[in-house]
């Protein structure tokens, strides 16, 4: 399974090495070409099993596509408007939030890939920098904006880098599988939430001691919304900042001495420590970096337009989860990630509002984007054997047996 | 001998996109004969037996066994049909036992393996070609060269008349390569035809009855062996003459460069390696190690390079006490390293040329300033290497796994060299590489050491320590048991690997 894949980089794709000549330079290429093919074929076959399922409750699927299609706003393209008032740019803005929290928690993933692990523990991640941002922005209000905005955000992308931190210094110092510590760690900032918000918590609501929900944070914390009623959940500036994480993670990967490091220990960590890379160091600071990319969504999520966070939102919340998928569909690249976030955030608000039980069945409406995640994680774990597939057509063709032998 | 033809293969081509891998080549094999297939890497030998073997189908040409011609589809057809391969890399489970490994997937019908009729007909079979391993030891407890005889016994349980050999000696030592010869010379007494494919031509000679060999995806000739030499079949198989000897003008060592004292070091399960080894290497020398695979001298290396940390002892760098550095400090201090296995230490093969040209120094001026990397700057040095030390199959973005092993050696070669070491460690530096590659890194080694630069030469090949090395060290269990300079024979250092000095004393 190739989970990673460099081709935005200076390196090749990820085919199989030991080999020679113009046969592997042509293999190379029909990978590259699989590094485009495989995403998209996966979310059509997705698609197109998710269609079935509306199918069996009696719908027709692809009147239940356009509605989720126009639910998500993205019929905004055909007449663009800013005017918040069109159906379609308000139901734009929504989307591109939920894009927003993606993006950061996809790169969350991706990174901690493009270095050789998998990072499963994005809502840990998020979660803290969720928890940590509601601290900040409601403990200390009373500052001036910019400092106490950017405090928080600083504080949310610190707590995510040191959550994600352990389980890099667990992996360095002891071996202890990323994979395991990060559930375990996702499981630890659950019940940490549980805690602060819950009966008598730290950050349990102040004025009203049977809420178990936090404190909204401060007006001085909250972040500029630019598109929309700030009031109404618009579009704030959080989404410039995830844009401006792609290029980010885009540049710290290709065009840094730790994004060479980083995927060097990545493809082969014996290569790596013989070329004097500190293998252990940069596992940790892999994994800090992976960390403080789901730290963020969480802090601009709090202070963009959660404001406050309840014991009861905690189970129901998955983008963390979610991030595992955009990656994967995403193939660890910065233009792949934020394709594959806008896809989900389109499917997570489009599949949840507005849709008539005429088009499609109410309860299959909202878990539909778990039915897609669930598939395209399925089919990319399995894109060796989706190129398998693609590949054996060609074999099959000239199939004329002989008869066999006699031994 | 009889003259029976067993199989024949006739005109087979086999196209890939881009490239022609087997164009109308053809051999046969006689019953009870050695034929090895020779050629350089990326010459076509692979291809053609795997087509033989049932994985690919030729394009065109037919396969004629005992004069019928047949057609596999897979390696089962090929396997019914009395084939059977050994591939370069073992196919084997581990955790099962070296019984259970050979009958698997030829299991006689039952619910219950019946485990003792399995191995007591391992045990026939193995007792019957001499191809000696316990059945009831496990595949993760045994030696590349047991796993190797049980790849060959799974194929002779599965009835194989006719068996494939890829590049059997390539995880070898000479002494294991020895002892599968005298094994092949059996199964042939049998009746049983091998196919033996390789790139080495000492052991082409040695052990086959007849010679194909391959160039560039064509059957160039096929000769019997006896009245071929190593001079005509390098010719046949690299299309030119060969440059079989090294040769080299007298060494004019400096001062010492390398100094190594009373080195102790243990491997990963703790075990001692490396004993008490003291040697200084000068500038201009090469000097040689010799001795059997696991004799302590990756551990030696890796203690050198900073990659494994020393028990005790000295290690001096230009005079400079190194002890306990890192990988990184010793790279700064002037040590280049060529290591032992290119694709698991030496490349990262996902990077490209260019990448993995600046492994040791990407942060460094001029390819890198405060943690920016400069691309450009990386891809012009890459082009200029590229053209000086002749990296053939890429540009400087070209993937290193991409490359073939003698082009992925000179992309580490080229690193190495280009860093201007005062000290430069070859480990093995032409293993897995075809005669003209080989070529090109000996030259290139000896010009090195005319620049002055104090090499230290690690082989498996004692015909490789003896045409380099100026003085040549004999390591016997992580002790240097010997020091020779001048001439020397190929017995007497054979022995002394051997540890024949305990031998002569008993």
């Amino acid at each position: 399974m190739s989970l990673v894949d460099p081709n935005d980089s200076l390196s090749g794709g990820p085919e199989e090495p030991e080999a020679t000549g113009s046969f592997v330079t042509s293999l190379a290429l029909k990978q590259r070409a699989g590094g485009v093919a495989v995403p998209l074929v996966t979310v059509v076959v997705a698609f197109l099993m998710s269609g079935i399922v509306v199918l069996a409750t009696g719908h027709n699927p692809l009147l239940a596509y356009r509605d989720i299609f126009n639910g998500a706003g993205l019929n905004w393209i055909f007449h663009p408007t800013t005017n918040i008032a069109n159906t379609a740019a308000y139901n734009l803005s929504q989307t591109l939030l939920q894009t927003t929290t993606l993006i950061l928690c996809g790169l969350a993933v991706a990174f901690a890939f493009r270095s050789g692990m998998f990072n499963i523990g994005g809502q840990g991640q998020y979660f803290v920098g969720l928890f940590v941002a509601n601290w900040v922005g409601s403990d200390l209000a009373g500052m001036s904006r910019l400092p106490h905005v950017l405090l928080a955000i600083g504080a949310a992308i610190l707590a995510g880098a040191i959550w994600a931190g352990i389980a890099g210094f667990l992996k360095a110092t002891v071996g202890a599988h990323e994979v395991i510590s990060t559930i375990m760690l996702n499981w630890v900032a659950y019940w940490i939430g549980s805690w602060l918000f819950g009966d008598g918590g730290p950050l349990q609501n102040s004025a009203d001691k049977t809420l178990p929900i936090s404190n909204d944070v401060a007006n001085s914390a909250k972040l500029p919304v630019f598109w929309g009623d700030p009031q109404l959940q618009g579009l704030h500036v959080g989404f410039f900042v995830a844009i401006a994480a792609l290029v980010v993670f885009y540049l710290v990967l290709n065009r840094t001495t730790a994004g060479y490091e980083v995927r060097a220990v990545g493809f082969n960590a014996e290569a790596a420590a013989y070329g004097g890379i500190n293998v252990k160091k940069n596992l940790i600071r892999a994994m800090a970096i992976s960390g403080a990319f789901a730290g963020l969504a969480g802090g601009l999520d709090m202070l963009g337009y959660l404001f406050h966070f309840g014991q009861s939102d905690i189970p129901v919340s998955s983008v963390g989860f979610l991030g595992i998928a955009v990656a994967l569909l995403g193939r660890n690249t910065a233009i792949g990630t934020g394709l594959a976030a806008l896809l989900f955030g389109a499917l997570l608000f489009g599949t949840t509002h507005g849709l008539s039980s005429n088009v499609i069945q109410p309860e299959l409406a909202g878990n539909l984007t778990y039915i897609i995640q669930g598939l395209v994680v399925l089919f990319i774990g399995a894109d060796v054997l989706i190129l398998y597939v693609w590949n054996a057509r060609r074999f099959l063709r000239p199939k004329h047996r002989h008869a066999e032998v006699a031994a | 001998m009889t003259e029976e033809r067993v199989l024949e293969m006739r005109g087979i081509r086999k196209e890939f996109p881009g490239v022609i891998a087997n164009d109308d080549v053809s051999f046969d094999v006689r019953r009870g004969e050695v034929h090895a297939l020779l050629g350089e890497n990326g010459a076509g030998k692979s291809t053609l037996m795997n087509i033989l073997y049932g994985l690919y189908r030729p394009d065109a040409g037919e396969i004629l066994l005992h004069g019928k011609p047949v057609s596999f589809n897979s390696a089962r057809d090929a396997i019914h049909a009395g084939v059977g391969m050994v591939h370069q890399h073992f196919m084997l489970i581990p955790v099962m036992t070296v019984a259970e490994n050979i009958v698997l997937g030829m299991e006689p019908p039952g619910i219950l393996l019946d485990e003792r009729g399995a191995e007591q007909r391992v045990r026939e079979l193995s007792e019957q070609y001499g191809l000696i391993v316990e059945p009831r030891a496990l595949v993760s407890e045994i030696t590349v060269g047991q796993e190797q005889r049980v790849e060959i016994l799974k194929a002779l349980y599965r009835g194989a008349e006719i068996l494939i050999l890829d590049e059997p000696t390539a995880v070898l030592t000479p002494q294991e390569a020895h002892e599968l010869f005298g094994i092949l010379r059996s199964l042939k007494a049998d009746g049983k035809s091998i196919v033996f494919i390789t790139h080495k031509l000492n052991e082409v000679l040695e052990i086959a009855d007849r010679i194909t060999v391959l160039r560039r995806g064509k059957s160039v000739e096929t000769v019997p062996a006896a009245g071929a030499t190593e001079a005509s079949l390098a010719r046949a198989m690299v299309g030119r003459e060969v440059l079989l000897r090294v040769e080299k003008a007298p060494a004019t060592p400096g001062d010492v460069v390398l100094s190594i004292g009373d080195l102790h070091v243990r491997d990963d399960r703790g075990i001692a390696k490396v004993r008490g080894v003291t040697f200084d290497v000068r500038a201009g020398e090469i000097v040689g190690i010799a001795g059997v695979d696991g004799n302590g001298q990756t551990e030696l290396i890796e203690a050198i390079t900073g990659l494994r940390k020393s028990e005790s002892g000295t290690i001096e760098v230009d005079g400079r006490s190194v002890h306990d550095a890192t990988a990184r400090e010793m790279l700064d201090v002037g040590v280049g390293h060529i290591p032992e296995d290119r694709q698991r230490r030496g490349l990262v093969l996902e990077f490209s040329i260019a990448e993995n040209i600046a492994l040791h120094d990407y942060a460094k001026p001029p390819v890198a300033k405060w943690g920016w990397l400069f691309p450009q700057r990386l891809i012009e040095r890459a082009s200029r290497l590229i053209k000086e030390f002749d990296i053939r199959g890429g540009g400087p973005l070209t993937r290193a796994g991409g490359l073939s092993g003698g082009n992925q050696q000179k992309v580490v070669v080229a690193r190495e060299i280009a860093r201007d070491p005062k000290v430069l460690i070859a480990a093995q530096p032409t293993r897995g590489l075809d005669v003209g590659a080989i070529e090109y890194l000996h030259g290139r080694i000896v010009s090195e050491r005319d620049k002055g630069r104090a090499v230290v030469l690690v082989s498996l090949e004692l015909e490789e320590i003896l045409s380099l090395s100026d003085r040549i060290l004999v390591i016997y269990e992580g002790e240097i048991v010997g020091e020779h300079t001048g001439d020397v024979s190929e017995q007497a250092i054979g022995l002394e690997m051997l540890g024949g000095r305990e031998h002569e004393a008993a």
